[in-house]
């Protein structure tokens, strides 16, 4: 497991000492290395912007409405609408743009509950140790035996499909990769002398995870989230493409690709459009991440 | 030797639990199910003395432990209960398609294993070339790419602008085995190309950390040349990661065909599955899942045994 190194905080005995948050020196080299990053990181910084821009200002860009039916059905690319219309007669480009909002925001949230749910209970078996953190490991193994796709379809069959269950189910099954790397992180952070001197000085489990173990397991952490974002993004156009995912007429990207198929074997790329949307935005932020664990672990597999 | 026959025995007896527990939870899942399974079956309308009579028929008013040891009773005898869609018995529906999963999965292992071990190590042979980063930049960007992203540029070059294949892999029974594979052909070669990202840079990666340890560069001190090295020095230190790679990417292959499957309108378990799952056809989902995550578990179980008796530290006894 990654070690962090070079930034592990003094001992800070007397408890009116502030703690190392972030180490603000940290931040400056990221943004100091930003500059002298390869043309990937900034290619994958550049896709994020514009889907976070796209998303959050999506009904101010559309030039018509998420489920709206504004001409007949598969029209062609035309200067009205510019990517043509969907099986329904939505404007294919609107559609495109609304479905950045729901299928990055839906993945986003998903994704943070997962990180909530399974970094919070990596950190507290780390810390705490003993049999919480055996029944906790033990029953994480056991619920990674099983793929998660097919765990995904059985749980989306019993609750069936909506926002809520399809959100709070992938983050529950994405929580146990979360709490297996925040365990295996915090327990290097745990046996370290400073955090047993935060204990005798009768710091509460809530103050040593959050001022202790937290701050030094951050970076890898980070990019963890960027890695699981993409995963969980795929898992959700999966799902959707596969019609068990968001319901319409909520648009998004893996029903979109499903909706308008029959396109595709007349020679249409249309069809591909959403599909490589959801490509292009995991491949940016892969890029990013590569470069973050590249900057902050200072790992090269160049030995 | 001693210890090699003991740690298998208790990865085996890890993974029978593991499958158990499993059981129990697609079980329990299903038992919990908000609501009932006959009135979710026959409507809100339906008679009480017929939602009766239905639990009754389905063995629902039985106590759940009954229930469970009578389902994993069933099970083990080849039993799979019947569809609550259209009554058929779901091991007849299951299996034909569980065979054309196996078949789709093996072809694209056939490609994929040979192709991604050798591409592994002439990348970690040639680290830092113009190959190495190409390779690595294209399988870092394909492993970003939905399956079914990957599965409709395929069908756009292969099938509808060269016309070389079709782009529905409709099986018939009695279909001939090199016809199976001219169908099976795009399938397989979706899951091909998106395994064999992954399972490449693994490889890689594996013999890069093991190049990294003090007996390379004994060995390399030595005046051993580069080739030797990683052929005769990594790559028997490397295998265990390596096997488990192959191992869990194959695992993989089975789980992942459901997208391709249904994209190829291949008919297969995944498709199956995906149907079942529309329906709330709960039976045939449960049956589905505990195939597909046996095969998972099974196939993980075989990757560790084969670390553990490919290790060379564990063939001597200390």
């Amino acid at each position: 497991m990654s070690t962090p190194a070079d930034h592990s905080p003094p001992l800070n005995i007397a408890p009116a000492d502030r703690p190392h948050r972030q180490d603000p020196g940290r931040f400056r080299a990221l943004l100091a290395g930003l500059r002298q990053a390869p043309l990937s990181a900034w290619f994958g910084l550049v896709i994020v912007a514009v889907y976070v821009v796209v998303a959050l200002f999506a009904s101010v860009i559309a030039p018509y409405g998420e489920g709206q039916v504004v001409g007949s059905q598969f029209d062609p690319w035309t200067a009205q609408y510019l990517l043509g219309t969907d099986n329904l007669g939505r404007d294919t480009l609107s559609r495109l743009i609304y479905g950045a909002r729901n299928t990055v925001g839906i993945a986003f949230l998903t994704t943070s509950l997962a990180f909530l749910i399974g970094g919070g209970a990596g950190l507290v078996a780390a810390v705490v140790g003993g049999w919480v953190d055996q029944a906790l490991a033990r029953l994480i193994d056991i619920l990674m035996a099983v793929p998660q796709l097919i765990f995904a379809l059985l749980l989306l069959t019993i609750f069936g499909a909506s926002v809520t269950s399809l959100v709070s189910i992938i983050a529950v099954l994405d929580a146990t990769r979360v709490f297996r790397l925040a365990r295996a992180a915090g327990m290097n952070i745990a046996v370290m002398d400073y955090v047993e001197v935060a204990r005798l000085r009768g710091e509460g489990l809530i103050w040593i995870l959050s001022r202790e173990v937290l701050p030094n397991i951050l970076p890898p952490l980070v990019a963890e989230f960027g890695l699981r974002f993409c995963f969980v993004f795929l898992l959700i156009s999966s799902l959707s493409f596969l019609g068990i995912g968001l319901q319409p007429p909520t648009a998004d990207w893996g029903s979109m690709v499903r909706d308008n198929a029959i396109l595709i074997t007349y020679g249409d790329v249309t069809p591909l459009l959403p599909a490589a949307a959801i490509a292009l935005l995991t491949v940016g932020v892969n890029f990013l991440v590569d470069w973050f664990l590249h900057e902050t672990s200072g790992l090269d597999d160049e030995t | 030797m001693g210890n090699i026959p003991k740690l298998i025995a208790k990865r085996l007896g890890l993974g029978i639990f593991v499958l158990w527990v499993v059981s129990l939870i697609i079980f329990l899942g299903v038992s919990l199910l908000p609501g009932d399974v006959a009135t979710e079956i026959l409507g809100q309308s339906a008679l009480p003395e017929t939602v009766a009579a239905f639990r009754h028929e389905l063995g629902l008013d039985l106590p759940l432990h009954i229930r469970y040891v009578h389902w994993l009773g069933g099970l083990l005898k080849g039993d799979l209960g019947h569809s609550l869609a259209n009554g058929r018995a779901v091991s007849q529906l299951i299996g034909e398609r569980l065979g054309n999963t196996l078949f789709l999965a093996g072809v694209a292992a056939c490609f994929s294993v040979p192709v991604s071990l050798l591409l592994g190590l002439l990348t970690a042979l040639y680290r830092g070339s113009v190959f190495d980063r190409f390779t690595n930049a294209v399988t870092l960007t394909w492993i970003s790419f939905p399956e079914f992203f990957v599965a409709y540029i395929l069908i756009m070059f292969f099938s509808v602008q060269a016309g070389w294949f079709p782009s529905l892999s409709t099986m018939r029974e009695g279909d001939s085995f090199t016809h199976s594979l001219y169908l099976v052909t795009l399938p397989a070669l979706t899951l091909t190309l998106v395994v064999t990202a992954h399972m490449m840079r693994m490889t890689r990666a594996a013999i890069i950390s093991v190049l990294g340890s003090p007996f390379i560069e004994m060995a390399k001190l030595k005046g051993i040349g580069q080739r030797r090295v990683i052929v005769w020095h990594a790559l028997p230190n490397a295998l265990a990661p390596i096997i488990n790679v192959v191992v869990i990417d194959l695992a993989y292959l089975i789980v992942g065909v459901v997208v391709v499957e249904v994209v190829f309108v291949y008919p297969g378990l995944g498709q199956l599955m995906i149907d079942a799952v529309q329906r709330r056809d709960i039976t045939v989902v449960q049956a589905c899942s505990l195939i597909f995550a046996a095969t998972y578990v099974l196939l993980n179980m075989f990757a560790d045994v084969l670390a553990i008796a490919t290790n060379p530290r564990l063939m001597y006894p200390k």
